[in-house]
């Protein structure tokens, strides 16, 4: 068994992230190989073969240039499985890799069982296992759901160059929005999640957070819709936070809001629904209508 | 400029999902179904661009399930698509996405869409494939995962979004496909004058196997709900009980509450 693992490499730096390639490779077992596009001044330490592609040439963003240089590599080293991270350079490549190869491929794993992979479906309520019926084939695995590695050791790099793509030109990157709240330091955060159900209703959550000495946060879709300002959202394309207290108000738990929020040290989670997958995390799940728990939660932590 | 708009049907995400007798998806019986979020900017990004480009733009929308996702298809022309294509398959649902892309790209062949907009992913199965995967098939330029989108000279300007709220901005030539993150806009809701002048708009049935000619790459062996990890509290019942529990639960186990 062997498989190709694919590193990311953004902004002329690394991603942490590949490391949880490796976790994931020592899981699967058998041998491994590794592609970057990136630089030679930033290679893991890991003692195998490794495609290196510059970035400087080819561009951080270039998924069709990628695509090819994966190709490339997969025709040398013929693995049963390419590897990416599932994240905005695993799936947007991903499936490129895997229409040129008519490999299945199987996306967001978050395990392996039962000789098929396990991921997550309907927002994360519910599992699924997938099992591929090609003999390649090309998996992204879920950011966080595997512990990174440091494997160690001195690459055996290989060269690969590439010409083309398609016409598509990356401008440039644009540094996320400025917070004028900083939701890292504080000790309590509760949060307003779609089952608070309109911007009105906000006020009601903020009520508790003041109760509680703490700051107001946010799922996306309340961010999104304009209720409340993205400084004070949660998740992996808003803060992550590691209060002493999280309190979710009308959030499902969906796997990118988790992932700001699951270091809390204690977390209460006030849901209508008993099966939100925000339970599965939760020190406490309060089965309840937020705009009748809440405020009665309210009055009694300020008298 | 020609436009195709790909939307799926899906549960409401609050049901409560049971296996089927198959045990390989869930059971339709008893769940309320709606268009997929991610979708929903995808058509009005299409409607928005409309609105720019005048009658230039001739806007198909299209699904791939049963009959009831017509519901969708309806929706998707309330809100300003032109025409509907309905790609009839009581089995979707275990279809994998090599083959739901496969329907789409044997459909869209030939007919000269400039662009396509699909959503990022769908929020039942959620593999973030179709559209990219659709893009390959044609040949057409890709990009993905978009919170800002505008079109000019026949180039679009597209603003991806990427981890920790860094932007990546891209610029591509139509014939592209791109899909749609959340947030991209805010998707209207249709009116009920334009839902009456909907329902004169063309509505097309196609029988799946017009188009299908590929074997599933993936199968589901097994659809099933999360272990239960066990070890938090459930509380239930009296509100005023209920509040009462917590706080000395909170009092016990976190120092915020003395
Ligand atoms: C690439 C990417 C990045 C993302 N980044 C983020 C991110 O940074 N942060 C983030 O939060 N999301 C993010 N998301 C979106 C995420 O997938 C979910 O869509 C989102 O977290 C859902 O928010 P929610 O829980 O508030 O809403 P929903 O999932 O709609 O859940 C609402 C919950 O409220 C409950 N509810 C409804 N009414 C009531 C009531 N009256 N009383 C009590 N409970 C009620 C429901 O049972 C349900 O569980 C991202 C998605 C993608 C694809
Ligand atoms: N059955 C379907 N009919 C039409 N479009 C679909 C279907 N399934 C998926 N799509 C499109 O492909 C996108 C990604 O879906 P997925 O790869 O399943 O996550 C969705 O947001 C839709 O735009």
């Amino acid at each position: 068994m062997k498989a190709l693992l694919i590193c990311e490499y953004r902004e002329g730096k690394l991603l942490d992230s590949s490391f949880e390639l490796f976790g994931f490779a020592a899981q699967l077992g058998g041998e491994t190989a590794l592609l970057l596009v990136g630089a030679e001044a930033q290679l893991p330490a890991y003692g195998g073969p490794l495609y290196l592609a510059d970035a400087a040439e080819c561009g951080e963003y270039n998924p069709d240039l990628h695509k090819q240089l994966i190709l490339q590599a997969v025709a040398k080293e013929n693995p049963d499985y390419i590897v990416f991270v599932h994240s905005s350079y695993g799936w947007d490549l991903a499936p490129r890799v895997a229409a040129r190869l008519k490999a299945a491929q199987v996306s967001e794993v978050i395990g392996l069982t039962d000789g098929g992979f396990e991921v997550g479906c309907c927002n994360a309520k519910m599992r699924r296992t997938v099992k591929p019926t090609t003999a390649q084939a090309v998996l992204t695995i879920q950011a966080g759901a595997f512990p990174a590695q440091q494997p160690g050791g001195t690459p055996q790099i290989q060269r690969l160059v590439a010409e083309g793509g398609n016409g598509m030109e990356f401008v440039g990157y644009e540094p996320a929005e400025a917070k004028d709240v900083d939701l890292t330091r504080a000790e309590v955060i509760v949060s307003a999640g779609r089952g608070v159900g309109k911007k009105e209703n906000v006020p009601v959550i903020a009520a508790l957070a003041r109760a509680l000495g703490g700051e107001l946060g946010a799922s996306r879709p309340v961010v999104d819709a304009g209720w409340v300002e993205h400084s004070h959202q949660v998740g992996t394309t808003g803060q992550t936070v590691s209060p002493k207290l999280y309190v979710a108000c009308g959030i499902s738990g969906a796997i990118q809001h988790l992932a700001g929020m699951k270091k809390a040290d204690f977390i209460v989670a006030i849901n209508k629904d008993k099966d939100a997958p925000i339970g599965e995390i939760a020190d406490v799940l309060v089965v309840a209508d937020v705009l009748q728990f809440v405020p009665a939660l309210t009055a009694k932590v300020a008298r | 400029m020609k436009i195709l708009i790909c939307v799926k049907q899906v549960p409401d995400m609050e049901s409560r999902f049971k296996p089927d007798n198959a045990g390989v998806w869930f059971s339709d019986t008893d769940l309320a179904f709606r268009m997929n979020e991610y979708d929903e900017y995808a058509v009005e990004q299409a409607v928005q661009l409309r609105e720019q480009l005048g009658d230039a733009a001739d806007l198909t929308v299209l699904s791939i399930g049963p009959d009831r996702i017509v519901e969708a298809l309806k929706k998707a022309l309330a809100m300003g698509c032109d025409r509907a294509v309905h790609i009839q398959d009581p089995a979707a649902a275990l279809k994998d996405p090599w083959q739901i892309a496969a329907i789409i790209a044997a459909f869209a062949k030939d007919k000269g869409f400039d662009l396509i907009f699909t959503g990022l992913q769908s929020q039942d199965r959620g593999s973030a494939q179709v559209g990219v995967t659709v893009a390959e098939r044609l040949g057409f330029a890709c990009t993905t995962t978009l919170v800002g989108f505008a079109f000019a000279d026949g180039v679009i300007t597209a603003k991806r979004e990427l981890e920790g709220g860094v932007k990546g901005v891209v610029k591509l030539r139509t014939p592209a496909l791109v899909t749609c993150q959340l947030g991209l806009n805010v998707p209207r809701y249709p009116t009920l004058p334009n839902i009456m002048k909907s329902k004169k708009k063309e509505l097309v049935t196609i029988p799946v196997a017009d188009l299908l000619h590929e074997e599933a790459l993936a199968v589901t062996a097994r659809f099933y709900p999360p272990a239960k990890k066990g070890g938090g509290i459930v509380l239930e019942g009296d509100v005023g009980d209920m509040a009462e529990k917590l706080i000395a639960i909170l009092k016990e186990k976190t120092n915020v509450l003395r």
